[in-house]
């Protein structure tokens, strides 16, 4: 079921959308050619580096730079009272904002550079700015800071007792906010009612985003004309210029950020940092260019962390096995401070997720958010998504357990049918469209399921221990209606602009203010433009991320590029094809109701000789010489697409799994995957996202964790200590899809970037707890490393020579 | 700090320069010579996304000296495309959508070639066992798989025990990735 590329010179113009052709960005990142941040050289540019807390949780008693400033090669040092001094030029905040608040949220201070207090091993004291990056980071290792240690907490749990530390004065018991979604007194007397409950503690463990490419950002300030531009790793540029000016004090139209090529962000390069706006600061306080490239150690840091749930959660059954009711508390961890959108993903994106692909009746979910002496946690691909769906998705493995019942039946009885869409759920948000057992069916007939557990018994004879694991998953992306999401809390609108100009000469340039960073947005917005406009695919070009060309723009997170930027270019498209019918009307003799438009040429219903083509009618539109009285020269339009609701995409994964109880370690068989993001525009594209995320979700079923010792310093700080997969560590998937087209955008997409890394790790973790069943293993708790699982299985099977207590009696099973 | 004078050649040019006794490889080819293809991920040789070819064999150039290149032959992905004609390699990753962000692909393509001389014609698991030391965070690797596979078809796979020549490393040692893909 792999996706054959197409070269787009071989793909007929009516197909272009569509079509899995080969990417355009190619040629330039495969040659060298590509400019990343780091890549840029600017004349007399100087090299900043950043001296971080050694601590996780410290008083700052004093900071002496004396020894850095002295240095050879050092342009110069800053601090926190360098930037609070009386002439200190900008009037910028110094402080990070949060752009997503709650009721109940306590803000906090977040200050770029720390004043008497650090709060994790990320918070930057000082910087340095020097001639070569090599002399900067030997200043930093020169400046002398004078630590008072404090005591300190880097998981919820502990951070939430009666006796943690504090962090903040204005967060009593390090609470950052407490929320809840659902009907509480229905979901209990669900629960008063049930004949059957199924209930699961667990930890969705943090996560380190890993992006191959650190964060970086070149500032270059001009002093003639007070322009600042930031050229910087970033998923956002027009969200970055507009926080960017409040905290360093710089105008927003004299501010420039513009992402260069972006390698990778997974979410990481959405927020705003202190870095980037130091960068920025300090390049306009010295007037000469300055450059900053994250270590790999400080991207281990700083980068914003993902996930950190401690979740109990209960499900509740009739005596047929239909759930009646879903219970969920969870403690989140916020980090050390409230980054850019932090309080929206363990609530908005997660609490409303919590219905799956199920009819429940009564739902409840409170979640406290706690502040840590961790990174701040934000999204991470998926971004409260993955949370919701492994919660949901291990209860269905459990609740079908509990029944009795073959975990598929289970699921199949529990679907949202498919005639109930739109669905509305218990958790406030109105699933599109769907067909979940679509999905189900083709994946199962894909992996045999049949037979499988025919397998599985005999396995099970010869002492192999095989397992499946299924995950229904969905989620809810197309980021966002601004209405909607303006009245939870979010401090911006999420609709997208898109601007498509058609030049004189017929060829095309279409501006988005999303900003790709690897998803080969040049391309599928040029199959779109092109579609719209009937014009050739090469002559489309496309522009995105940067402040100073595309008029505004929101970014690429939360899988919306396509539904919200595709959609704003499809409207622009259109716009632009209205003015040129008008045109083609005036200059056919005809009525504007009367011309049609297909595959580029304007032509008079019913008499298609009177026809015009689309590039001649742009050349007439700038000459001016003879267009509609009182129209405007020019064939250009832009659009603010503002979504009508979310879009779900949603599908079913299976891993086939065999685990050696002796060594704990887990092998795939198999792993199936088959998806229902609406229209693809290039299901080449679409696999890759598929593949990509699933290999993400994957890391987090088995390798990857961030993991803090008692005093919050980070002991998987490097990639030898943190797991990123490798190519070995990653089975072949199988990849299939099915199409059910969301009603909410003209494109009928749904969004795919997110997809693989929300559905993998219960499939995984499933298919672990399923091979392991005959030892009674109640719980498993990502990563699931092969100690973890030799340690559930109580290491009998090496401790007496190799047979084990397959009996089911689960008598001898063992919890981690 | 002590100063070296030394002789880079990279894709055939041969370039004098003076570096630092602490200057790495990776920074001397990008910050002094603007062969910027090779990027920096981690400085400590796990991720690979610095890989070039010294003397023919792939080495992460974060973890080796600019001195200890001195005399070296060094081929970066610049280097890989001839008179306009991608390196099958590059071919392979484009038609197998084998990258998204490209930020680990100069290192990937370096470190295929490599797998590639030493193993003409290698199987699924021998690609991901030799591309272990080079991390993607984007793909899933599966599409570089393919993409390597492509590559190996695309010049002779088997070309060695065929006969044939292999394209990678020059056996001529001009470091100019000279021979024809097969």
């Amino acid at each position: 079921m792999s996706v054959d590329s197409l070269d787009p010179d071989e793909v007929d113009a009516a197909d272009i959308l569509g079509s899995a052709i080969e990417r355009r960005e190619d040629p330039e990142l495969i040659t060298g050619d590509a400019e990343y941040t780091d890549d840029i050289q600017l004349r007399d540019m100087a090299h900043m580096a950043i001296l971080r807390s050694q601590h996780g949780h410290a008083r700052i008693e004093g900071v002496d730079t004396d020894g850095a400033e002295s240095m050879e090669g050092v342009i110069g040092v800053y601090t926190y009272d360098d930037l609070h001094r009386e002439d200190t030029p900008g009037g910028g905040s110094f402080l990070l904002p949060v752009g997503w608040l709650l009721d109940s949220l306590r803000q906090v201070d977040h200050p770029i550079l720390a004043d008497d207090r650090v709060r994790y091993q990320g918070d930057a004291i000082a910087v340095v700015v020097a001639e070569d990056r090599y002399t900067a980071r030997d200043a930093v290792g020169a400046i002398d800071v004078d630590y008072d240690r404090l005591d300190a907490v880097a998981d919820p749990e502990s951070a939430l007792s009666d006796d943690a530390p504090g962090l903040h004065d204005d967060a009593e018991g390090n609470v950052a906010f407490d929320w809840e979604i659902g009907d509480e007194a229905k979901t209990d007397d669900a629960f008063a009612e049930a004949a059957h409950t199924a209930s699961i503690e667990l930890e969705n463990q943090l996560l380190i985003p890993n992006a191959m490419e650190p964060r970086a950002a070149v500032a270059d300030y001009h002093p003639g004309t007070d322009e600042l531009d930031v050229f910087m790793t970033s998923q956002n540029p027009h969200v970055h210029r507009l926080l960017m000016s409040g905290v360093i004090g710089h105008p927003e139209h004299k501010l420039r950020v513009k992402a260069p090529e972006v390698g990778g962000g997974f979410g990481s390069k959405i927020h705003h940092y202190a870095d980037e706006a130091l960068v920025a600061w300090v390049a306009k306080d010295l007037e000469r260019p300055v450059k900053w490239t994250a270590t790999r150690t400080e991207t281990y840091k700083t980068d914003a962390q993902g996930r950190g749930h401690l979740t109990e959660a209960e499900l509740a059954m009739d005596e047929d096995g239909r759930i009646t009711g879903l219970r969920v508390d969870t403690r989140a961890n916020l980090g050390a401070y409230l980054s850019t959108f932090a309080p929206s993903i363990p609530t908005y994106l997660y609490g409303t997720l919590l219905s799956g692909q199920y009819d429940i009746p009564a739902i409840h979910c409170s979640v406290t958010g706690a502040f840590t002496n961790v990174p701040p946690v934000d999204a991470y691909r998926g971004a409260g998504r993955p949370e919701a769906s492994f919660v949901v998705e291990r209860l269905a493995q459990l609740g079908a357990r509990e029944m009795g019942m073959d975990p598929a039946e289970f699921r199949r009885l529990n679907f949202v049918p498919e005639d109930a869409f739109p669905y509305e759920t218990q958790v406030a948000v109105e699933y599109d469209s769907g067909d979940y057992e679509k999905t189900l069916d083709r994946a199962l007939e894909l992996v045999d399921y049949e037979s499988f557990r025919e397998r599985q018994a005999a396995a099970r004879e010869e002492g192999r221990y095989l397992g499946i694991g299924l995950s229904c998953y969905i989620e809810a992306c197309g980021l966002a209606p601004s209405e909607l999401v303006g009245e939870l809390g979010a401090q911006a609108g999420l609709w997208e602009s898109g601007l498509v100009r058609m030049h004189p000469s017929g060829t095309v340039t279409a501006y988005c203010g999303t900003s790709g960073h690897g998803q080969g947005h040049s391309t599928t917005y040029a199959q779109i433009v092109a579609n719209e406009l009937g014009v050739p695919y090469e002559d489309v070009e496309v522009v995105e991320g940067d402040t100073d060309e595309i008029p505004q723009g929101m970014g690429t997170y939360g899988s919306r590029s396509a539904a919200v930027g595709g959609s704003a270019l499809v409207k622009s498209s259109q716009k632009l094809v209205e003015k040129a019918r008008e045109i083609a009307a005036h200059q056919l003799e005809a009525d504007p109701a009367d011309v049609e438009f297909e595959g580029g040429e304007f032509s008079v219903a019913g008499a298609p000789e009177r026809s015009i083509g689309i590039a001649a009618i742009a050349e007439q539109s700038y000459l001016a010489h003879d267009i509609p009285e009182g129209m405007e020269p020019g064939l250009e339009a832009t659009s603010f697409y503002d979504p009508e609701n979310f879009v779900f995409p949603f599908g079913t994964h299976v891993a086939v799994v065999e685990v050696d109880p002796g060594s704990g370690e887990v092998a795939f068989e198999r792993y199936v995957a088959v998806d229902d993001v609406g229209n693809q525009i290039n299901p080449k594209i679409v696999e890759g996202q598929i593949h990509g995320g699933i290999a993400q979700g994957i890391g987090q079923a088995l390798y990857e964790g961030a993991e803090y010792d008692e005093n919050a310093q980070l002991l998987t700080g490097s990639m030898q200590d943190y797991t990123v997969p490798k190519a070995e560590h990653v089975p072949e998937m199988e990849t299939d899809s099915t199409v059910t087209e969301s009603p909410h955008n003209p494109l009928g997409v749904k969004g795919v970037g997110e997809a693989g890394t929300i559905a993998a790790p219960q499939a995984v973790v499933n298919a672990v707890a399923d091979a392991l069943e005959p030892f009674g293993v109640e719980s498993l708790e990502m990563p699931l490393t092969a100690e973890r699982v030799w340690s559930a299985v109580d290491g009998r099977a090496a401790a007496d020579g190799g047979t084990v207590d397959a009996n089911g009696d689960g008598t001898d099973g063992g919890d981690v | 700090m002590t100063e070296h004078d030394i002789t880079l050649t990279v894709n055939g040019t041969e370039h004098d320069l003076t570096v630092d006794s602490r200057t790495l490889l990776i920074h001397a080819l990008r910050d002094e010579l603007g062969y910027t293809g090779a990027n920096v991920g981690c400085e400590t040789s796990l991720c690979g996304a610095c890989t070039v070819h010294m003397d023919g064999d792939a080495v992460k150039s974060c973890t080796v000296l600019a001195v200890q290149a001195d005399g070296a032959e060094l081929d970066t992905v610049e280097g890989l495309a001839e008179d306009g004609e991608f390196h099958p390699i590059q071919t392979g990753f484009q038609e197998e959508h084998g990258l998204q962000c490209g930020y680990c692909t100069p290192g990937m393509m370096m470190a295929a070639t490599d797998l590639l001389a030493e193993t003409p014609d290698p199987s699924r698991e021998e690609i991901r066992e030799g591309l272990e030391g080079n991390l993607c965070r984007c793909t899933g690797y599966q599409n570089i798989v393919n993409a390597v596979e492509n590559a190996a078809e695309a010049m002779g796979g088997g070309a060695v025990a065929d006969g044939g020549e292999v394209r990678w490393p020059d056996e001529d040692g001009s470091g100019t990735g000279g021979g024809d893909p097969a």
